[in-house]
């Protein structure tokens, strides 16, 4: 190549060059071009859009859990509280090796493979940075040993949050109830605003009862976070607003007392104060232990509480519907006196059974061969089946029906914890409208000794006893005292309180309902103290129908067919301040079983109340 | 002919009597100033996209302190010297490649590091610049504009190092020495029949890049086109930094006041995502601002490869100007997400040190190109 060739190759590929950088530059322009429209794309045409998505990511709004309010005993127990519970969590984001962690997490305490299993499930569901617990319910001893080596793992931090608790839980299982966590159906019904933040809520008792006011207001916090959720800044704060406390009517050491003298048997008893429809005591045995149920039970405790044939989880009484039997004689005696269907000295002869006139049935009495001639005081002392067979007969179902249902029978009484039985109360109307049947004149005889269709819940013997010894005067009973310092007034009303023609027939009955404990005669003469009265009416509620001419056999009855004990009583006589209402499930003899644990309850509750 | 060397003589005085203080010392005084202005900016910048944090800063400012004194002494490196050992560099360079492949260090899931027991060095950073000298050398050798065998070789050679850096896998390196070396035979004058040939192979041969791609890479791909289908995920980056950008606005928040990136929501926030935190402070006003500079950068770079006064220069020029613009391409095209998350970080802003350095050396190169001009005969 000479030089001149390569001077002229030179000047070719000189503007060859120049030309080829000519579309390079614009090439480049274009790009640019396309960078510019995207920007004003993103920054113009679409700001809005993304500022507040900026803004969104910036401003965390988060609810603050409101405290659940306290229950408290009359006396300032507490009965329900919220414990702090302490769990250990981690957020995966920020940790490194989430394996090798877990590995050595379980080597300061015990993380089982259904721990870290569970831990994986959470971890899918929950969103970025979010602290997800791998141990819940940590004791002391955990919660310290891992204190100890805390700075060796970033991004686990044990939380402490509050836990329902409750001191005596078998004692208040169905009374205060318990708390659980939201399932879906109750999920429909909350306002989800409210519950944002909340875990729990009541399942059962006062728990679910008085939801809302123990439940409180949500809280809300805006915070600047960081994409980890640390929060920097806190823009706005709405403190939650804490639940109300309940103080109750319940006395818990009366509870206690009563819960013990029940032994090992099954049944109920309400404590009620006459003069104000407060509930002193509720119980119903057995209970269980309602703190399982706060975290959730586990499947083989629950199959067992519930294939339990002591039916631990069924709340007997509110919902226990029991034959009252011959605890019903007082109050059928009172509606014979009103009605003007008996006196209180005219006598009827008992012997041993009735028949109904031209039927071959023998009505028997419970006392083979008949207590003689017995008037209404008599009759109620001894519990004579025959005299109230005949007082029924008289009678006739509707009038005993219309009586009886001003005491609260066949309804709800209207007590403050959900879940209340209405009992059964019966009529010709009834059993007509539920059976589509006529009325058996039979069927009226049996009902006079509350048997048949009767059926009582413990709460409405007890209610009727305390109407009975305020000679009338009812009282909703009620368990809650207090919201806070706001205080329920007890709740009456002329039109459910009884006023009688002859206001003298109270005292005959409560004369006779005296004479049971104190009388030498009594059915439950056993009970008598001198430190005060007590008036009182035993029963026995079958719960096996023995056939005509058998005889029942209290020894080789099963267990679970054997007679029902009920003892209805109030103290003192002369100024009453409690009834009771004890039902001894296949118990026997209500003098024998029942009455002996109403008398254990009078003894505590009289020696703690002072009288004014 | 005699007017090319008469212009050569005019152009050659007129700059030996006006910019002799910094032609003496190599030294393309409007580049540098434009470099230093854009490094500047970039210390802005880091310090809110870094989080205040000083030793990132101090460890930025050194890095580019090594990189412009790195730069100042490439330029005095004249560019026969640069020329001689441009093949050697290569061949260098492909060997430093298939020893990563062997012998390399793993970081972030891909082999890129070579330890040399007292630095660890990116080899794909010496093909930076080593494959378009090479091209270069290769085809000023040759007539222009080159024939069809050259040609051939000439991609082989752009083949080798960005295949054995794709696999590593580092796609937007690849993708930067694969537009070095191509710029180059574009810049030669290579036929446009056989450019839209090419093209239309290349877009016939996608899918066999495809398959070379790592799962994360294919995932990056795939998720851009529905960024908002793996928001946690893949897509994460991509939307976050589409959030930082438009909620930028036209002015910006201002200074500092870039929100995704304080409270960390934008990932890689003062590396790769840098530029998404320059539009959330900045807007869009500020953007075209910076664009412009990145815009001088490259005129600047163009008229000096234009000036040249060999082919080779001309070619190594105009190919380290068109890379340089790719970069800022490929990156803001990467943060506002119309191209694929490919990992290149935005020129002379981004933190991080070598490919920094990297960069401006390809900036001594074009001033030592721009200062050792001289009279083709005296």
């Amino acid at each position: 190549m000479n030089e001149r060739f390569d001077l002229k190759n030179a000047r070719q590929e000189r503007q060859l060059f120049l030309s080829r950088s000519t579309v390079l530059i614009v090439f480049v322009i274009a790009l640019l071009l396309g960078l510019f429209y995207r920007l004003t794309f993103l920054q113009v045409e679409t700001y809005d859009k993304y500022a507040s998505l900026a803004q969104g990511n910036r401003v965390k709004l988060s609810a603050l859990t409101p405290i659940r309010g306290l229950i408290y005993d009359r006396n300032g127990q507490v009965l329900a509280e919220n414990n702090p519970s302490y769990s250990l969590e981690l957020i995966p984001e920020q940790i490194n090796d989430l394996t090798l962690t877990i590995e050595a997490l379980s080597k300061i305490l015990p993380i089982s493979e259904k721990d870290i299993k569970k831990f994986h499930k959470k971890r899918k569901q929950n969103k970025r940075f979010s602290s997800i617990p791998i141990r819940s319910r940590l004791n002391s001893t955990e919660v310290a040993s891992f204190a100890v080596k805390r700075h060796l793992f970033p991004g686990v931090e044990i939380q402490a949050r509050p836990l329902r608790h409750y001191p005596y839980p078998e004692l208040t299982s169905h009374l205060v109830g318990y708390v659980g966590a939201i399932n879906e159906r109750e999920l429909k019904k909350i306002d989800p605003v409210n519950y944002r933040a909340s875990r729990y809520i009541g399942k059962t008792g006062l728990e679910k009862t008085y939801e809302t006011e123990l439940h409180g207001s949500v809280g809300y916090q805006q915070t600047e976070n960081t994409a980890q959720g640390r929060s920097i800044k806190v823009l706005r704060n709405s403190p939650p607003l804490s639940g109300t406390d309940l103080h109750l009517h319940i006395d818990i050491q009366l509870q206690q007392v009563a819960y013990d003298a029940f032994g090992d048997r099954t049944g109920s008893i309400i404590a009620v104060d006459t003069q104000t429809g407060a509930i002193r005591a509720l119980i119903s045995k057995p209970g269980f232990n309602s703190n399982l149920f706060v975290r959730g039970i586990d499947q083989a405790s629950y199959s067992e509480l519930q294939n339990s044939t002591k039916r631990p989880l069924f709340n007997r009484a509110l919902r226990g519907q029991y034959p009252p039997g011959s605890t019903l004689k007082p109050f059928m005696g009172l509606a014979g006196l009103e009605s003007n269907v008996i006196s209180s000295s005219q006598k009827i002869f008992c012997p041993g059974y009735y028949q109904l006139p031209k039927q071959t049935h023998k009505y028997r009495d419970w006392k083979k061969n008949g207590h003689g001639s017995m008037n209404v005081h008599d009759s109620i002392v001894q519990s004579c089946d025959v005299y109230f067979y005949i007082l029924a007969h008289q009678l006739k179902i509707d009038r005993i029906h219309d009586f009886l249902s001003k005491f609260g029978f066949g309804k709800k009484t209207g007590l403050d914890i959900i879940g209340e039985k209405s009992g059964l109360l019966p009529s010709t109307a009834w059993k007509k409208r539920a059976k589509n049947q006529v009325w058996y004149p039979g069927e009226t005889l049996i009902s006079g000794i509350g048997q048949g269709f009767n059926l009582t819940t413990p709460l409405q013997l007890a209610h009727a006893t305390a109407v009975l010894a305020n000679k009338g005067y009812a009282f909703k009973p009620s368990v809650v005292a207090r919201l806070n310092d706001k205080i329920i007034k007890p709740v009456t009303s002329e039109n459910t309180s009884i006023i009688l023609s002859t206001p003298q027939h109270w005292n005959t009955i409560i004369n006779a309902m005296h004479d049971v404990v104190k009388g030498a005669r009594g059915t439950a003469k056993r009970i008598k103290t001198d430190a005060f009265t007590i008036a009182g009416k035993t029963g026995t509620a079958q719960v096996f129908t023995v056939k005509q001419d058998e005889k029942y056999d209290e020894e080789n009855v099963a267990e679970h067919l054997k007679d029902h004990a009920l003892f209805i009583s109030f103290a003192p006589v002369e100024k009453p301040q409690l009834a009771i209402a004890v039902i001894v499930e296949n118990g026997g003899h209500g003098g024998s079983v029942a009455a002996p644990i109403a008398r254990a309850i009078f003894d505590h509750y009289i020696k703690t109340t002072p009288t004014e | 002919m005699s007017w090319d060397i008469q212009q050569t003589t005019r152009i050659s005085n007129y700059q030996q009597t006006k910019g002799n203080l910094f032609q003496r010392i190599h030294i393309d005084a409007l580049l540098l100033f434009l470099l230093l202005l854009l490094s500047s900016v970039g210390i802005v910048i880091l310090i809110s996209a870094g989080h205040e944090d000083l030793g990132l800063i101090n460890r930025q400012a050194i890095r580019l302190a090594i990189a412009f004194i790195a730069m100042l002494f490439i330029a005095q490196v004249p560019p026969h010297i640069l020329k001689m050992l441009s093949p050697w560099l290569f061949i260098l360079g492909v060997l430093l490649l298939i020893g990563v492949l062997f012998f390399g260090d793993v970081g972030k899931g891909a082999q890129r590091w070579l330890n040399l027991g007292f630095v660890r060095f990116q080899p794909s950073e010496l093909l930076k610049l080593a494959t378009p000298m090479m091209i270069a050398w290769y085809l000023s050798e040759r007539q222009l504009p080159p024939s069809f065998k050259h040609i051939l070789f000439a991609t082989l050679f752009i083949a080798i190092p960005t295949f054995l850096i794709a696999k590593q896998p580092d796609l937007g390196t690849s993708i930067l020495i694969a537009t070095s070396g191509i710029a180059v035979l574009f810049l030669a004058g290579i036929s446009w029949k056989l450019i839209a040939g090419v093209a239309i192979s290349l877009g016939a041969s996608a899918p066999i890049l495809w398959s070379f791609m790592k799962e994360y890479q294919q995932r990056r791909v795939l998720t851009l086109f529905d960024p908002e289908s793996d928001p946690l995920g893949a897509g994460y980056h991509i939307i976050q930094s589409k959030i930082a950008i438009g909620s930028g606005g036209t002015y910006g928040k201002g200074w500092m006041q870039s929100t995704q990136a304080r409270l960390e929501f934008l990932p890689e926030s003062s590396t790769d995502f840098i530029f998404s935190v320059f539009a959330e402070e900045f807007g869009l006003v500020g953007c075209i601002a910076l664009l412009v500079l990145y815009l001088a950068i490259f005129f600047r770079s163009i008229y000096i490869a234009v000036q040249a006064q060999d082919t080779y220069s001309r070619l190594l020029a105009g190919s380290i100007a068109f890379t340089f613009f790719v970069y800022l391409f490929v990156n803001v095209g990467m943060v506002t997400g119309v191209l694929p998350v490919v990992g290149v970080p935005l020129p002379l802003i981004s933190y991080g040190g070598t490919s920094m350095v990297t960069l401006l050396i390809g900036f001594g190169v074009l001033m030592s190109i721009q200062t050792h001009r001289k009279l083709l005969s005296s």
